[in-house]
């Protein structure tokens, strides 16, 4: 019941969402018709901004918008004149989407055993180690960590192709690059998370009915240490499958990350408004998933 | 008999005890400086921004007499893409300017950044943190809310609207009121408003909480009842009390401005050349990237001097989160 009411209530708060969007990036100095090739003549801009109602008012642009929105229609894009907004995401997502995954599960796959050996030997040398390489993975750019990647592995090593995407050798560099700075950040919470349950009472319960320190670890102290990782994996995700700007960039693949940056910067209204709803929906219902992953994880988490 | 006096005059006697009182922020103290890493760390960046700030004053090229190592970070030679020998230790970038120069310049305003966006985040953050959690009711409800949108909105656009924005409509102030020179180079404003921003949700959630707890405490109920007034009872009772987390909270927030700074340099949003920070040197030698030659030196420096600065102040933050949480304690 919680959650279907949480479900109905999204609705609302995506169509605020969808007005501060909308709002902000008209706020933004300069129009989209600004960076077109030739000055347009006054008689072409006012042609174009009437074509793309740019001249009506405010609120009647956002409910000209919100009727297309209802049929699912996010609107022609202002940069990419032949092109709708629908077009560019269903052509850049899938790409973003597995990018993205396979860097969500390079950052799960390393920053988990990674934060969960460093919480169980805390104070020795695996400690000192590992918790130095996560928070190290953390505070290196990836616009340094993927010139880094191609110099060595791909130009001087040339194991991997330097950039492009299609063969699924393409996706190493990348996954790496998006993924490791994740990494750090989720061994550094699964860490923190370990050592608030490792000294609970439960596990002294689990240890004192025999189970063995393996067991107690993976089977009691795992379950709870690994919340905080789950709650952050909401947002981690929304992040992750809306592309990244940087590697998109780096290693030319044609996901959508691009064009968040790009479109804001060219005052590509509706293709920011899409993509900010994008992302806003995913991370609303990627919470909301998180919270029932939550529900199942730890028994004392009821929702009302 | 007399054994029997002895032990009662040991028993009876006076216990030596020398428990030593400290308060909470000096024990929390002594607990930072039990950690290694964390004094080494702090160490290191005083002495790295002792060293940015006398850097202008050793590299100027009227004052200082010409040793290899102090080059102007504007001055150019004849030199371009030196690797780094005697005459450059850091080697040259593409208009012969002295990397290690640059680097050091660049820090400078990387550290500027962070602490004044840190700043700005702070005041924001604590203000709507506060006021949410101290009043409380539809207002708190109605404050997060506000927080919750904020966060559903991706950050970069945010960024880009607000420095934009901000660079158009003040930056012919800027011109009037002080100098075009001034407003010429003149984004950094801009930029620690834009950087600011867009960090200072997590700040106010953290301190909505703690005001959440801290205003139902008696010692609040206590100074009401004195007579003192809304305004005083927040700024003098619950801020204070709310101290420690924010210091902390600060210093892990400056690493992660700094970051996101060099994020925009990259990207060209950032601070404009002339004027560089650590984040747009590695962007200039990330442009220089090509199969044929590698000048490895013009990203390796800046970006290690940047993973370095960024570890150190991680390090910090996080030794003064393990001693002023008070689940740490012995």
């Amino acid at each position: 019941m919680y959650f279907v009411r949480r479900l109905i209530f999204l609705l609302p708060l995506v169509l605020v969402i969808s007005f501060l969007a909308f709002c902000l990036v008209r706020v933004a100095p300069g129009g989209p018709f600004d960076k077109e090739r030739k000055p347009a003549s006054p008689e072409v801009e006012k042609q174009l901004k009437a074509k793309y109602h740019l001249d009506k008012p405010l609120l009647v642009q956002y409910w000209i918008y919100l009727k297309g929105l209802l049929r699912g229609d996010l609107g022609p894009s202002l940069k990419y004149r032949n092109h709708t907004v629908n077009d560019i995401i269903v052509q850049g997502l899938p790409v973003s989407l597995a990018l993205g995954g396979t860097a969500f599960l390079f950052a799960l796959g390393l920053g988990i055993p990674l934060g969960f050996f460093t919480a169980v030997y805390k104070g020795r040398w695996v400690d000192y180690a590992g918790s130095f390489l996560a928070l190290l993975f953390f505070c290196i750019p990836a616009f340094v960590v993927g010139p880094a990647l191609i110099m060595v592995v791909a130009i001087k090593l040339k194991w991997l192709p330097v950039a492009l995407w299609g063969s699924p050798l393409h996706v190493i560099l990348p996954t790496v690059t998006l993924g490791i700075y994740f990494a750090g950040r989720v061994a550094r919470l699964m860490r923190e998370g370990m050592m608030t349950t490792l000294n609970a009472e439960f596990m002294t319960t689990a240890r004192a009915k025999g189970l063995s320190e393996p067991q107690a670890l993976l089977k009691h102290a795992f379950r709870l240490g690994a919340l905080p990782v789950v709650s952050y994996s909401g947002p981690l995700l929304a992040d992750l499958l809306t592309g990244s700007f940087v590697v998109e960039n780096l290693f030319q693949i044609p996901g959508i990350g691009v064009f968040m940056v790009n479109s804001s910067l060219s005052r590509d209204y509706t293709m920011v408004v899409g993509l900010v709803l994008l992302y806003a929906v995913l991370l609303l219902l990627l919470n909301l998933a998180v919270d029932l992953g939550y529900a199942l994880l730890d028994p004392r988490v009821r929702y009302e | 008999m007399s054994s029997a006096t002895a032990i009662l005059a040991e028993t009876s006697a006076p216990k030596q005890v020398r428990q030593e009182h400290l308060s909470p922020n000096q024990q929390a103290w002594r607990r930072f400086k039990r950690n290694r890493m964390a004094v080494a760390s702090s160490i290191f960046v005083l002495c790295l921004v002792a060293l940015v700030l006398v850097w202008p004053l050793l590299s100027n090229p009227a004052l200082a007499v010409p040793r290899p190592m102090t080059y102007s970070p504007t001055a150019l030679t004849d030199s371009p893409f030196s690797p780094p020998d005697a005459q450059h230790w850091f080697g040259s970038d593409a208009n012969g300017r002295d990397i290690l120069s640059r680097i050091f310049y660049g820090a400078r305003i990387s550290l500027l950044v962070g602490v004044v966006g840190a700043a700005v985040s702070l005041v924001i953050g604590v203000l709507w943190g506060a006021t949410a959690g101290y009043f409380g009711g539809r207002l708190d409800e109605r404050m997060m809310r506000f927080v919750d949108i904020l966060y559903a909105l991706p950050s970069i656009v945010f960024v880009i609207v607000i420095i934009t924005t901000l660079e158009v409509h003040f930056k012919t102030w800027l011109a009037n009121v002080f100098s075009p020179e001034v407003a010429a180079r003149g984004r950094m404003p801009f930029l620690f408003v834009g950087l600011g921003a867009v960090s200072w949700l997590t700040m106010a959630r953290i301190v909505r909480g703690q005001v959440l707890t801290l205003r139902k405490r008696q010692f609040i109920d206590a100074s009401r009842s004195l007579g003192a007034g809304e305004g005083r009872i927040l700024f003098r009772h619950i801020l204070p009390n709310v101290m420690g987390v924010i210091i902390v909270y600060v210093t892990l927030i400056i690493p992660s401005i700094i970051l996101y700074e060099s994020f925009l340099s990259y990207l060209g949003l950032g601070v404009q050349p002339p004027q560089a920070s650590l984040g747009s040197l590695i962007a200039e030698g990330a442009a220089q990237i090509n199969p044929i030659r590698t000048y490895w030196w013009m990203i390796a420096y800046p970006a290690g001097l940047l993973a370095i600065t960024l570890l150190a102040l991680n390090f910090v933050g996080d030794g003064l989160r393990d001693a002023w949480d008070p689940r740490t304690k012995e």
